[in-house]
């Protein structure tokens, strides 16, 4: 009798200590952040797009419009085969790489690897500046680009060019990571069987490494079609929809049309997100825990072919940089090649773009700072805390949500968000504050995955044996939480920091001219035709990168290095 | 039991989903007992101990600990100390600033604290090793610390998660033993969980066998071991000899046997009975120094496997009595080879049926 009544009742409910009400308000404030920074502004697109110009509800009228705009059109679809030509060059050439890095025995593995991220140090349009040295009209190279039966590198040919350098590094980390999962023992039993090295690679390599050839593919498609700075630079007349929502937006001032496009540009972004997310599971099932690492063995004729091709991309790739900083260095491109810091002095200096330098490096810095620590603790208390469970899946649906966000649909959001004269949070708008939440908001995913994992390493009883011995959550949180996953901190801040020196797709349209960055410093100059300033700028963003992750590598290596002490000794 | 219990749990229900994990736990545990929840894996003895820590909640029922209604505090404003399976010792912090890691946030003065892990190292015979990590020690000796560390604060109630399970054998039996005389020592109340009869039968003052999320049965060990309350403990504790029967009347049949039943049943049913290798009792088969002949419980039997387990043998035989059901009497090593009994050799064995177990 007891016992039935006691089931019919509402089930029984803890009492919630006063240190997990702290705990609940911190992560109802990281909400409320990713609310305002991301969601509303995401909404405000949405209704833009079936908004009349006075507010009316016009359904789906702008998207008809613009299906019946041929020069609109005509942009989608040379988004769509850039983009497909692009990750149908990059991902096999990232293959072969990846392959080389995990397969073969071939030297310098670690120099070579490095190599292939210098893209990623600088913004993406440096590839672009860069082919314009090698291939432009002043170009050296430019008799090559023409025996090859190309007019000129102004329009798809340089897109898909730039493109390619771009986006290597990105479709590279995931195969490798794609690659590292083999387990040898699925080698040792096709040996035992006789199998013959090409039926090897087709029934085990490939096979092993599918999901990760997808999940490339996806993501290079998605960087291409979502990036904005390259077709500026180096697409001259030929339109893609990135430069069209630009167009839009900021020459015409047509919102609606503007959100037409941002939501097409969307919708690959999800896709992959998507599929990514599948894909990902179904990775983590293939590596057991008992599986064997792969180990390459030396062949000669194999690893001599596999390094000679790494050390023609690692060619390619310094070819890049190289001509950059060479033509920064030039005191007058072709004509004088004397080398001077004239770009540097005059043209940065004396053209007041180097305070964009220092709001750059005041982003980056906030975005590191502020950014490292919401994401942490935004991380902590999901996996680690308990209740408010309201709050939780919100929270954790917005954080994944950056990474299906390009930059440039972020940023149109964020016009039509913080630009309405309504909105409280109108006195934003053009801040530096502004810039940094939108590009904390904008890499916020991968910052987060970095610290779930992390944390994820981490015993679950430690909140349970701290609250045993009533020690509050924030103080095992600081003295335990905290200092083993140092390393995972200084390697998000690095991403953040990185990230906010290069990034030009989110704020391009939200500087005002005292809040210009540097990256977008460099899309100004080269539209007003000052091309070596504005390559002595992406220089600069890549050596203060390159010092950036020098400086943070040191930190990591301090940090691990007192954590030594309790670490190593467990091997 | 007594008339006011330490910890006391009245109609505990947990539900996951439509799973029920715990379904009308009562139990009562007086001060200063060492109580072992033994079962089989997803029996829900964890779930149980986790409810009295407050890390998770039952979906009905309460909890008194100490005369103070815990049913709803969280595990902060409850008193225990916690020892987990993996230990969970703050990796980064030192032996001692692990054991200390209690007592610095209660604002006790430095010198006391020194004193007090310094004696609590002891306690858990580590002394001198305050200054290490602990990846520095090895599995018995990070859960000794993990011991000390929830002892720190002296508080009312020792939960042990499955303490041993992640130590080797050897290792196993020796920090069982240090908890049962540590526990003594201190007086402290203490709830383990197990799913190792062997560990549960060694040092609970009583233990508590559950299965599928109900209780099934508290008692001592002896208790639980001699008089199993169902046919799940009889099975899970110990090994046992199933064999079917049959109640008609006054009688219980077995085999070729007929016994007089505890009590007359009314309509005749077929029953299960228990019985453990130990309490068929084996008599040297040539010898006159054995059961009398004409003991009725007495039986012929023929060694068909001997399964070696060091000083005693679990013994397989087959008898017409039983036929076509196979027995499985323990006997020592010695009385094997005393008796040069091997593998077809005719065994005289008796039923001891005050100890049979019927279901």
């Amino acid at each position: 009798m007891e016992a039935s009544l006691s089931l019919a009742a509402a089930p029984v409910r803890q009492k919630t200590h006063w240190t997990e009400r702290i705990a609940h308000v911190v992560l109802a404030g990281i909400a409320l952040v990713l609310l305002c920074f991301l969601a509303m502004p995401l909404a405000a697109i949405l209704v833009k797009s079936v908004q009349g110009k006075d507010g009316e509800l016009v359904w789906f009228a702008h998207f008809i419009d613009y299906a019946r705009t041929p020069s609109l059109f005509s942009s989608l679809w040379n988004s769509i085969w850039v983009s497909g030509l692009v990750t149908l060059i990059t991902v096999p050439l990232a293959f072969i790489f990846a392959y080389a890095l995990h397969r073969s025995c071939m030297p310098f593995k670690k120099l070579l690897r490095g190599i292939t991220l210098i893209p990623l140090l600088a913004p993406s349009l440096l590839s672009a500046i860069s082919l314009i040295y090698w291939f432009g009209n002043q170009g050296v190279l430019k008799s090559l680009l023409q025996a090859l039966g190309f007019d000129q590198i102004y329009g798809a040919v340089g897109i898909v060019f730039a493109e390619c350098f771009a986006t290597f590094p990105h479709a590279l980390m995931i195969l490798v990571t794609a690659l590292t999962l083999a387990d040898a023992r699925l080698y040792e039993a096709a040996d035992a069987l006789g199998t013959s090295k090409l039926r090897k690679f087709f029934t085990v390599t490939l096979p092993g490494a599918k999901y990760g050839i997808i999940s490339a593919a996806l993501v290079t498609f998605t960087l291409v079609i979502t990036d904005f700075g390259i077709p500026k630079v180096i697409g001259g007349s030929f339109n893609v929809l990135a430069t069209d929502v630009f167009k839009l937006v900021i020459g015409q001032q047509d919102f609606a049309k503007g959100a037409v496009v941002a939501i097409l540009l969307l919708c690959p972004a999800v896709l992959t997100f998507a599929v990514d997310h599948f894909v990902s599971r179904k990775q983590t099932a293939m590596l057991t825990a008992r599986a064997v690492p792969f180990r390459p063995r030396p062949s000669r004729g194999f690893d001599a072919l596999m390094t000679g091709y790494c050390v023609f991309i690692a060619i390619m790739m310094l070819a890049m940089l190289g001509m950059a900083i060479f033509a920064s260095f030039a005191t007058f491109w072709p004509y004088n090649l004397t080398p001077s810091l004239k770009h540097y002095i005059y043209g940065l200096i004396d053209n007041e773009v180097a305070e964009g330098f220092v709001n750059s490096l005041k982003m980056a810095f906030g975005t590191a700072t502020f950014g490292t620590a919401m994401v942490f603790l935004g991380a902590y208390l999901l996996a680690k805390t308990k209740g408010a469970s309201w709050v939780r899946t919100p929270v954790r649906l917005l954080a994944m949500l950056p990474m299906a966000v390009p930059g440039l649909v972020l940023g149109l959001g964020y016009i039509f968000f913080f630009n309405a004269p309504e909105n409280p949070l109108n006195g934003l708008y053009h801040t530096i504050t502004l810039l940094t939440l939108c590009t904390i908001v904008h890499f916020y995913t991968t910052g987060h995955l970095t610290a779930s994992t992390a944390l994820k390493s981490l015993d679950d009883e430690f909140e349970a044996v701290g609250a045993s011995l009533k020690v509050p959550w924030y103080k095992t949180f600081f003295r335990v939480t905290l200092p083993i996953c140092s390393p995972a901190l200084v390697d998000i801040a690095r991403y953040f920091f990185v990230n906010a020196m290069t990034t030009i797709s989110a704020v391009v349209f939200l500087y005002s001219p005292e809040t210009k960055v540097a990256s977008i410093a460099i899309l100004n100059m080269d539209e007003a035709g000052e091309i070596s300033p504005a390559a002595a700028m992406a220089v600069l963003i890549a050596a203060t990168c390159a010092v950036g992750t020098l400086l943070f590598s040191a930190l990591g290596w301090w940090v691990d290095r007192r954590a030594q002490a309790w670490r190593t000794s467990s091997r | 039991m007594t008339a006011d219990p330490f910890l006391s749990l009245r109609n505990i229900y947990k539900t996951f989903g439509s799973f029920t994990a715990l379904s009308q736990i009562n139990l009562d545990i007086a001060r200063g007992e060492f109580i072992c929840f033994l079962g089989p894996s997803g029996c829900g003895k964890t779930t149980l101990l986790r409810i009295i820590a407050g890390l998770e909640t039952q979906s009905s029922g309460t909890l008194t600990q100490g005369g103070r209604d815990i049913s709803r505090l969280p595990p902060a404003e409850r008193d225990y100390g916690i020892v987990f399976q993996s230990y969970a010792l703050f990796p980064n912090l030192t032996v001692a600033a692990n054991v200390a890691y209690g007592l610095v946030n209660r604002k006790t003065p430095r010198a006391q604290v020194e004193a007090r892990v310094s004696e609590l190292v002891k306690l858990v015979r580590l002394p001198g090793s305050e200054g290490k990590y602990p990846s520095q020690l090895s599995g018995g000796q990070q859960q000794r610390i993990a011991l000390a560390r929830a002892l720190a604060t002296s508080p009312g109630l020792l939960l042990l998660d499955e303490p041993l399970s992640a130590l080797d054998a050897l290792e196993r039996v020796r920090l069982r033993q240090e908890i049962r005389a540590l526990q003594q020592k201190l007086g402290i109340t203490t709830i383990m969980v197990t799913h190792d009869q062997e560990e549960a039968l060694s040092i609970a003052d009583r233990i508590v066998v559950m299965n599928h999320g109900v209780i099934e049965q508290v008692g001592t060990a002896l208790e639980v071991y001699r008089e199993p309350a169902t046919p799940f403990v009889a099975d899970f504790v110990g090994k046992v000899n199933v064999l079917p029967g049959r109640l008609e009347g006054e009688h219980l049949h077995v085999g070729s046997f007929r016994l007089p039943a505890r009590e007359r049943v009314d309509t005749a049913r077929d029953v299960k009975i228990y019985l453990r290798p130990e309490d068929v009792l084996a008599r040297p088969a040539v010898s006159g120094a054995g059961f009398a002949a004409d003991d009725p419980h007495m039986f012929e039997a023929v060694i068909e496997k001997i399964e070696f387990l060091g000083s005693f043998c679990h013994v397989h035989v087959r008898s017409d009595a039983f036929h076509p059901h196979r027995l499985i009497v323990y006997l020592s090593l010695n009385f094997l080879s005393e008796q040069s009994l091997a593998v077809d050799s005719p065994l005289r064995l008796r039923l001891m049926p005050e100890r049979m177990r019927v279901f």
